[in-house]
């Protein structure tokens, strides 16, 4: 789960990691109000969950009052990759000597948090990574002790040279690793981490997710979410039991197992169809997860078809077949349906199928993904 | 041969009390896997199906000599189930568990270093040596005892690869799950490390999805290290960047993690990649043949 800059600078001074006098607005009055409030010059945010604020306009340092209004008019209710401004935050504009890029995360490779630090602080760190891999510092800590100070130093003496700005940076992101270990983080950025020209050191920006897996443990958390539309319906799967990932195509799938889901999108596409979403109903032939996962699929207008690729595992195809018989039983579906059983009791299962007008039988997952495509024709 | 797990696989099931636990301690019995021990604090002196039931891991170790594990237990304490099971000696350690918090094991990592215990998973179908031992909640039937190793993060994806090389007469030597999590145990180096040194296995199937960039480093791993030939298959090729794909770890993030950069890796190290499901025993028998 992703949160907005304000409510991660909400967390940061929690933690006492210094950060700026700013204030979330949601209208343009609010906006006038705040920057009276902090005093001008200020400087006015777009609040959306996604890279790129900048490039797109959704940043505007502005000197009056007037400019602040004007700021907020055009930055509320813009569109920044998709995303509508719904917020804007106003900060006190800082007077920046040197940008730094600090953050930690997850890490696949070493298999622990990674703390990873850059001197090219405000740019995209993905576009560091990439292009000057050598300049990123990037050290594993041992979750036995935590980030130690003379770790944080020591690897911070590599992009800055001054001692009490050391001293600053090191005391924010001890700060930070607590965070993130507290609140479960998979993700914590501050890019960038600035000193000011009175020598102070502030976290400017602040970037936060959290591991999906551990939000049981956060249920406070809950309220700083703001999810789009289609994040809404994957999250109501998610309740039924479902993993639902919505697409643009034009092809429902209902998969049980995620590799197996992935590979028929992929295969779909291989034989020149589109797939309209992601969706693995899990090991089981519960009718009633096969309806739940029915509607998804019918609720999406784009859905023109619908292949059903199920390998019976411990689950045999034969209870699978009955529980999509029964599920079909009490829908009104409307799109041709191929569906594809394979594994134990494939056979079995497809014989119960035989005579079945609304579900057409495929044997093989290229078979019904090319029946598909035809038939949506 | 095979690896990791044979004929004398003594297994402790963590959690057999549970639903899942114990459905699945009957199947792998019922397998002939060597079942010792159930654990299930508070219920020492009981059983399920026979199979005596101890409070901790530690007392089992010390009456039955098990030397692997397999982990049921919910989420939410099953990173500490794992840590109890190398504490107290075991060698192998199968986690099936899903939605384990991250950095729940990131925590016990040092413990299982410094112990040398090996963990599969977690939220993984397990591992199978047709013939001998299966270790997880495969379904038996489709494997056939044979030649080629298999390596896959996803479970459904591992039996339908599975189930063609069977229909097609092609049997397995060990085929692991290695689950979808972002953290995991054994990854491919290790295990294609393993492959490469078992007489049985005479050519290895590596079934990978998208997020991370563990597949681009097996690439090269297998193009200075591994002699027997390799066929790979990535899954989701479709799928768009940002969004989780089920498995919490199949992510692209930021444009990377991409399949078509996965492809490229494994073409550019020789390595013969399946468009789809159907083409890996067509690929396998090839190499086979050489």
């Amino acid at each position: 789960m992703n949160i907005h800059e304000y409510s991660a600078k909400e967390l940061f001074a929690k933690f006492k990691i210094p950060i700026q006098n700013e204030i979330v607005c949601s209208t343009p009055e609010e906006v006038a109000a705040a920057a009276d409030k902090i005093g001008l010059p200020v400087v006015v945010k777009a609040q959306v969950l996604t890279g790129g604020r900048g490039k797109a306009g959704g940043v505007k340092f502005t000197k009056t009052k007037n400019e602040a209004i004007e700021a907020a008019n055009n930055i509320l209710g813009m569109k920044i990759k998709n995303l509508i401004v719904k917020k804007v935050l106003v900060c006190e504009a800082a007077a920046i000597a040197k940008e730094y890029y600090v953050g930690m995360v997850n890490d696949r490779n070493t298999k622990s948090v990674l703390l990873m630090l850059s001197a090219e602080g405000g740019v995209e760190i993905e576009e560091v990574a990439k292009t000057y891999p050598e300049k990123i510092i990037k050290i594993s800590v041992n979750p036995q002790t935590g980030l130690l100070p003379f770790q944080a130093r020591e690897a911070l003496f590599n992009i800055m040279t001054d001692g009490n700005e050391v001293r600053q940076a090191a005391d924010i992101l001890v700060k930070l690793y607590s965070l993130y270990v507290h609140s479960d983080c998979s993700l914590a950025e501050i890019n960038p981490l600035v000193v000011d020209k009175s020598g102070k050191v502030i976290a400017l920006d602040a970037k936060i997710n959290f591991d999906d897996n551990a939000l049981y443990r956060h249920k406070a958390f809950e309220e700083l979410a703001d999810y789009t539309e289609d994040e809404k319906l994957e999250i109501d799967a998610k309740e039924k039991g479902l993993a639902y990932v919505k697409l643009d195509g034009e092809i429902g799938c209902m998969v049980n197992g995620a590799g197996l889901a992935m590979t028929t999108m992929d295969v779909i596409n291989l034989y020149g169809g589109t797939p309209a979403n992601f969706l693995d109903i899990g090991g089981s032939s519960n009718p009633q997860k096969v309806i739940h996962a029915m509607e998804f699929l019918l609720n999406d207008k784009n859905v023109k078809g619908v292949m059903i690729n199920i390998f019976g595992g411990i689950t045999r195809c034969d209870d699978v077949a009955r529980g999509l018989i029964e599920a079909f039983s009490k829908m009104n579906v409307n799109v041709p349906v191929v569906i594809r059983l394979s594994g134990t009791n494939a056979a079995e299962g497809r014989e119960l199928l035989k005579g079945n007008d609304k579900l057409m039988p495929a044997e093989t997952m290229s078979e019904a993904a090319q029946k598909i495509i035809a038939a949506i024709k | 041969m095979s690896i990791l797990i044979n004929k004398n696989t003594k297994l402790i099931v963590q959690g057999i009390t549970g639903r899942d636990g114990s459905f699945h301690t009957g199947k792998m019995n019922e397998y002939g896997t060597q079942v010792v021990a159930g654990i299930s604090p508070g219920k020492e002196g009981t059983n399920v199906n026979g199979i005596p039931v101890y409070n901790t891991v530690a007392k089992a170790v010390k009456e039955t000599g098990a030397n692997t594990s397999i982990v049921f237990v919910p989420a939410q304490f099953a990173a500490d189930a794992v840590a109890e099971a190398s504490e107290a000696g075991i060698e192998l350690v199968i986690c099936i568990s899903e939605g384990i918090p991250t950095l729940d094991i990131i925590k016990i990592i040092p413990i299982l270093e410094k112990n040398g215990t090996k963990m599969i998973g977690p939220n993984c179908p397990g591992l199978i040596s047709p013939g001998k031992s299966m270790v997880g909640i495969l379904p038996v039937n489709i494997f056939k005892e044979g030649h080629v190793g298999l390596i896959s993060r996803s479970g459904t994806l591992t039996y339908e690869m599975v189930d063609q090389l069977t229909a097609k007469g092609i049997g397995q030597s060990t085929c692991i799950g290695i689950g979808g999590d972002p953290i995991i145990g054994l990854h491919y180096k290790e295990l294609l490390t393993m492959f490469e040194n078992d007489d049985e296995t005479k050519a290895i199937v590596l079934c990978g999805e998208i997020g991370g960039d563990a597949e681009e480093q097996a690439a090269a791993f297998i193009k200075e290290n591994i002699t027997k030939p390799v066929v790979a298959f990535i899954a989701g090729q479709s799928a768009p960047p940002g969004k989780r794909m089920g498995h919490a770890g199949a992510l692209i993030i930021s444009g990377s993690g991409t399949a078509a950069e996965k492809i490229k890796a494994f073409e550019a190290a020789g390595v013969k990649v399946a468009k789809e499901p159907s083409e890996m025993p067509v690929l396998i028998a090839e190499a086979l043949k050489q």
